[in-house]
């Protein structure tokens, strides 16, 4: 995943977080060998001195494609036209201090096309749909070991079908919304007490889609087990 | 009848053929008479002087007025306002990126001494070539001018209020915790000013340079230990520095008196002439002793502190290629499929 969050971060001009959580980053794990990357590094729009030459200049955070991505250069370019100065959002599309509202305004609207370029080009989940299930679960990290026993168990011992997502990136993008409208109800697994995953997909999605979201949380302090899991979904389905 | 044409005066340019206009920023937003447009005017005179390429420079600063000032020199260089008390860390990502770049960095004495004080001790004792200028003003300006770390005991606000703790000398901070060049200078001092930064341009290290600099809004009145009144009362220069460029020739103008010659890495060399004590910018103790000496009697020490041109700097103890790495091509940052079977292996 790190070769992905480089390759995005480039490609996106935006930091990437790559998420672990504590039974992840402070556990050893057996992983397989990681395969050797053979697609080249992405740098996404970097304009070089002979591209400025023939340009003229740029203005960093024009979003000349449409995308809410502006190009740019790389420090130290040999450019007389190279150099912009980064800030926070009191700038104008060529990185020049403003307090315009409409360069404020013109910068958050660009920022939030590039949230919504990020959506179709994050890391899409990993997702086995089961035709009779009416239930599904959407879970991410290390809830995944303890969802997918727990999806044994309540097919071996209640014969209950349930499908699965599991979250490799966010913003969510249109599988995890397809997901959700084709069962009834989907668990989504937290380990926390504030159910923050669902929190968040509710900030994104229509009401009659939150309406089938249902959260199933633990924050006991202890690795997620398979039978917390099945025994919660039993409780809430009154299985 | 007719009219002779008097060409215009040619352009006056430095070493490498650009025009003054060439360092200059964007139009101050700061208040008028604030210190920091005078330590802005001074790096554009020294970088304009020495004839540094600008777009091989990159600036830095955290938050605070201080750290606004980059957008007002050096407006052909890369330019990084990062956040509040963290520029250390960005300037020492664009350092291992690009080592080839000059990295400047502008921040103030609560960006250093205050949130960024836990950066400020890292910057230190990892030498990393970066000028690293605190504008200090012993106040708060963007939020309206209360105390900072650095103001002087007994030190009165505008309201009348007076600061009953004791401040942090980041000079003494610097030098104890391994900066290879200190200086303190006051931003109403033109010439002592420019030698101090002109050194720092070529020292193979970390120079902080802390620089008195009056805030005219919050912390400019009777009863301010930071005022350009109280500096022209209480400055109290240990040397007077110049700055010979590796392009000049050194035997011209040798100055009486005890000077003492210090050979920069680019070959520059910076001339320290005595001025009345004995004193050794080569002997961190001495530096110390002076400094703490000073508080006591209430004086404001100026001049090159400390130096120390013999310590590798932070790349150089990482052993970083010398093609920068934000520019090397792939066949040369990614390991063979070989070397990657190999990792994979061990780790069984």
């Amino acid at each position: 995943m790190a070769i992905e969050a480089f390759d995005l971060s480039e490609q996106f001009q935006t930091p990437v977080f790559v998420m672990l959580d504590l039974d992840l980053g402070m556990n050893n794990w057996m992983a397989d060998p990681f395969p050797y990357p053979t697609k080249p590094l992405k740098r996404g729009k970097v304009l070089n001195a002979a591209d400025l030459e023939r340009l003229g200049g740029f203005a960093r955070y024009k979003d000349v494609d449409g995308d809410g991505v502006g190009y740019r250069t790389l420090p130290a370019t040999p450019h007389t036209a190279a150099a912009y100065f980064t800030r926070g959002s009191g700038h104008n599309e060529s990185a020049a201090y403003t307090e315009r509202e409409d360069d404020y305004i013109n910068n958050v609207d660009r920022l939030n096309r590039k949230f919504e370029s990020i959506r179709a080009a994050g890391l899409p989940p990993v997702v086995d749909y089961r035709p009779k299930a009416s239930i599904g679960f959407v879970a991410a990290g290390t809830s995944h070991y303890a969802v997918e026993e727990s999806r044994y168990q309540l097919e071996k011992e209640f014969n209950v079908q349930t499908s699965y997502l599991r979250l490799r990136s966010y913003p969510f993008n249109q599988d995890l919304l397809d997901f959700i409208r084709r069962h009834d109800r989907v668990y989504v697994v937290d380990q926390n007490r504030d159910a923050q995953l669902l929190a968040m997909m509710r900030l994104d999605f229509d009401p009659a889609d939150i309406a089938r979201l249902r959260s199933m949380r633990y924050y006991g302090g202890l690795p997620l087990d398979a039978r917390t899991v099945t025994d919660d979904i039993v409780r809430q389905e009154g299985i | 009848m007719s009219t002779t044409m008097v060409p215009p005066p040619p352009k006056k340019t430095n070493r490498i053929g650009l025009e003054v206009l060439s360092y200059k920023g964007g139009k101050t937003t700061l208040c008028a008479g604030c210190g920091h447009n005078s330590i802005s005017e001074r790096i554009v005179e020294c970088f304009y002087e020495l004839g540094i390429e600008p777009w091989k420079v990159a600036k830095f600063s955290g938050i605070g007025c201080s750290s606004k000032s980059p957008a007002y020199f050096l407006g052909m260089s890369h330019g990084f306002n990062s956040v509040h008390g963290r520029m250390p860390s960005v300037a020492t990502g664009a350092a291992l990126a690009n080592r080839n770049m000059l990295g400047i960095g502008v921040t103030g004495d609560g960006d250093t001494a205050s949130i960024g004080l836990g950066q400020f001790m890292h910057l230190l004792r990892r030498n990393l070539p970066l000028i690293y200028i605190i504008e200090n003003n012993g106040v708060y300006g963007l939020t309206k001018g209360q105390f900072s770390a650095t103001a002087d005991l007994g030190s009165k606000l505008k309201t009348g209020v007076l600061n009953d703790l004791p401040p942090f000398d980041c000079c003494s901070l610097a030098l104890s915790w391994g900066a290879t060049y200190v200086a303190r200078s006051f931003s109403g001092d033109k010439k002592q000013l420019q030698a101090i930064l002109k050194t720092a341009i070529s020292h193979n290290g970390l120079s902080v340079i802390d620089v008195i600099s009056p805030c005219t809004t919050f912390n400019d009145h009777e009863g301010s230990t930071k005022s350009y009144s109280y500096m022209k009362d209480h400055e109290e220069p240990i040397n007077e520095v110049d700055f010979v460029p590796f392009y000049e020739d050194i035997s011209v103008e040798i100055p009486e008196g005890g000077v003492q010659d210090v050979k920069m890495h680019d070959g520059s060399t910076l001339r320290i002439r005595k001025l009345g004590r004995e004193y050794n910018p080569a002997n961190k103790m001495h530096a110390l002793t002076a400094l703490s000496e000073a508080e006591q009697k209430g004086e404001v020490l100026t001049g090159v502190l400390y130096v120390d041109t013999s310590k590798p700097n932070f790349l150089d103890m990482l052993s970083m290629v010398d093609e920068p790495l934000g520019t090397l091509p792939e066949s040369k940052t990614r390991p063979t499929k070989e070397a990657l079977d190999q990792i994979m292996e061990e780790l069984r």
